[in-house]
């Protein structure tokens, strides 16, 4: 094992017994994914028990309802293992080890995957047993909605961390919402043409909706649309370096403040 | 007369031990207000350094700025020939641990737990036999397996000494170690430090508000006031030249009265 590797290793230990030894934050983990896929089922239940149109949308939206998952725990799984180090006063500690800068955004990005396989077990097993909706059916594109969503929600955080890193825990309301402003331009529920003209680009331009476009093509017109998964996959690679570069940027201000020994609101 | 070849030439002094640190020119501005003006300062292997000031002198910044959680305004700082204002600070880091009342271990992980995750980030070979060393060395029996935030103030201050010896640090940065313990533990943490810096011929850089434990322990003392050098020399000699009769009587007598400062403030050079 090289030394990054044990050290980011390290930094995954931590939070990995931070969990083990708690129920409630297991039990946290796998709430939320749950319950609003218990929610949205029961709806997509309705609407295809009714002879409209409604029947043939309604058939998405467990679908897009866990992939919206994947791309919330991601940016919260990451966030929230930040911020366990702000609570605990112990990123100090951490910037003083021999710890390089880029080694704690990767760990945290593995925990987020972690994290997001326990939250998201129990809501693929509810979709699949209650709504007969078995996400591995979607194969490989599955693989690359992930991935995709994944780095988008490690981008945001990795801004947002950045922000509250700078600002002091007083900012930390910030890595709760920031994730629902980009909720309607993402496209979730409903294709991107739906917007209004001006807003479309917006939508375009990121990569969360192209996932969305992607699992509709699937969904709904039964076509694997690769262009989709390659533009998120572009758009990702822009966005991952500017989170990182801005996270960078951040951590070089609080340096500058001594903002890293006074972590508190 | 004796022949001149005849005579043993004295032997040779023994050279100093190098500087491990060296600041020179150090100081940290927050926007107008200053927080340490330009310092130099080095040293020395084995050396036990005391830096005194009253609260908001300057003390946690300098060793923040050595450590690189603060980014000096002005100077440069090398730690074990690597200069940590540059990315080969984590090579330094390695060698290096703290102990700050700023910074405290995750409450929720257990002692052993935290232990083991700062043994890996260090590298620290041989890990459980380290935490073994450590248990017996400290006395960690009775809380090494409870979570950091069920133990007393005392017991963390110990379980962040015991965090600050785990990679056999080549210097040791302490601020206030000892500020939250009660008289026998303060001695016995005392102990162990000396125990160690003889041990391992380690430097100490300690930062306190205890002026006997200074007196006790170190050959060196730094006493800032507002950000600037008011004093520095050994303590007794300190205590001598002030006509004081106690590290403590000198300190009293600068935080009142700054005009005894024993240089003009910002033109100071150390060493």
């Amino acid at each position: 094992m090289t030394e990054a590797a044990r050290r980011i290793a390290a930094i995954i230990l931590r939070h990995w017994y931070l969990i083990r030894g708690s129920w409630p934050r297991y039990v946290e983990l796998a709430y939320w994914p749950f319950v609003h896929l218990l929610m949205w089922g029961f709806l997509q239940n309705f609407l295809m028990s009714q002879e409209s149109g409604w029947a043939r949308i309604a058939g998405i939206l467990v679908g897009a309802v866990f992939l919206w998952e994947v791309l919330f725990r991601a940016q919260m799984g990451f966030s929230i293992s930040f911020l366990e180090e702000m609570w605990s006063r112990n990123l100090g500690a951490l910037m003083v080890s021999p710890m390089r800068n880029w080694e704690m955004p990767v760990a945290l990005m593995l925990m987020s995957w972690i994290r997001s396989v326990i939250g998201l077990i129990p809501a693929a097993l509810l979709a699949s047993w209650a709504f007969g909706f078995s996400f591995w059916d979607l194969g490989f594109p599955m693989i690359g909605f992930f991935l995709n969503l994944s780095v988008f929600g490690w981008s945001i955080a990795l801004l947002a961390c950045g922000v509250v890193l700078r600002n002091g825990l007083g900012s930390e309301s910030l890595v709760w919402a920031c994730l629902f402003l980009f909720l309607p331009v993402s496209c979730v529920y409903y294709p991107v043409a739906s917007l209004p003209d001006w807003l479309q680009p917006v939508a375009l331009a990121l990569p969360s909706a192209h996932v969305f476009e992607g699992l509709r093509a699937i969904l709904l017109e039964d076509r694997f649309a690769a262009a989709s998964l390659w533009k998120a996959a572009l758009l990702n690679g822009l966005y991952l370096s500017l989170g990182l570069a801005a996270f960078q940027y951040f951590l070089r201000s609080a340096r500058r403040r001594g903002m890293l020994l006074q972590l508190g609101e | 007369m004796k022949n001149p070849s005849d005579i043993t030439p004295p032997a040779p002094p023994t050279p100093p031990a190098p500087p491990i640190l060296n600041l020179r020119n150090l100081s940290k501005r927050f926007g107008a207000v200053t927080a340490l003006h330009p310092i130099s300062l080095s040293i020395r292997k084995g050396e036990i350094f005391g830096l005194l000031g009253s609260n908001g002198a300057g003390k946690t910044t300098m060793i923040g700025m050595i450590l690189g959680l603060i980014t000096p305004t002005t100077g440069e700082i090398r730690l074990l020939g690597c200069d940590m204002t540059k990315n080969s600070r984590a090579k330094a880091l390695a060698r290096v641990n703290f102990q700050s009342p700023y910074v405290e271990l995750p409450k929720r992980l257990t002692l052993r737990e935290n232990l083991n995750v700062f043994g890996k980030l260090y590298g620290v070979p041989n890990l459980r036999d380290r935490i073994g060393e450590l248990e017996e060395e400290i006395g960690l029996h009775h809380f090494l397996d409870r979570p950091f935030g069920s133990l007393s103030a005392g017991q963390r201050s110990i379980a962040g000494l015991a965090k600050a010896l785990l990679n056999k640090p080549e210097i040791l940065f302490l601020d206030e170690p000892t500020a939250s313990l009660d008289p026998d533990m303060a001695a016995r943490a005392r102990e162990i430090l000396m125990n160690y810096r003889a041990r391992e011929n380690a430097s100490v850089f300690l930062a306190s508000h205890n002026m006997r434990e200074v007196e006790e322990m170190c050959s060196d003392v730094l006493l800032l006031h507002q950000g600037e050098i008011a004093a520095r020399g050994d303590p007794r000699g300190l205590i001598t030249r002030a006509g004081a009769s106690s590290l403590e009587e000198l300190f009293i007598q600068i935080a009142r009265d700054p005009a005894r400062l024993e240089s003009p403030p910002r033109r100071q050079a150390v060493r």
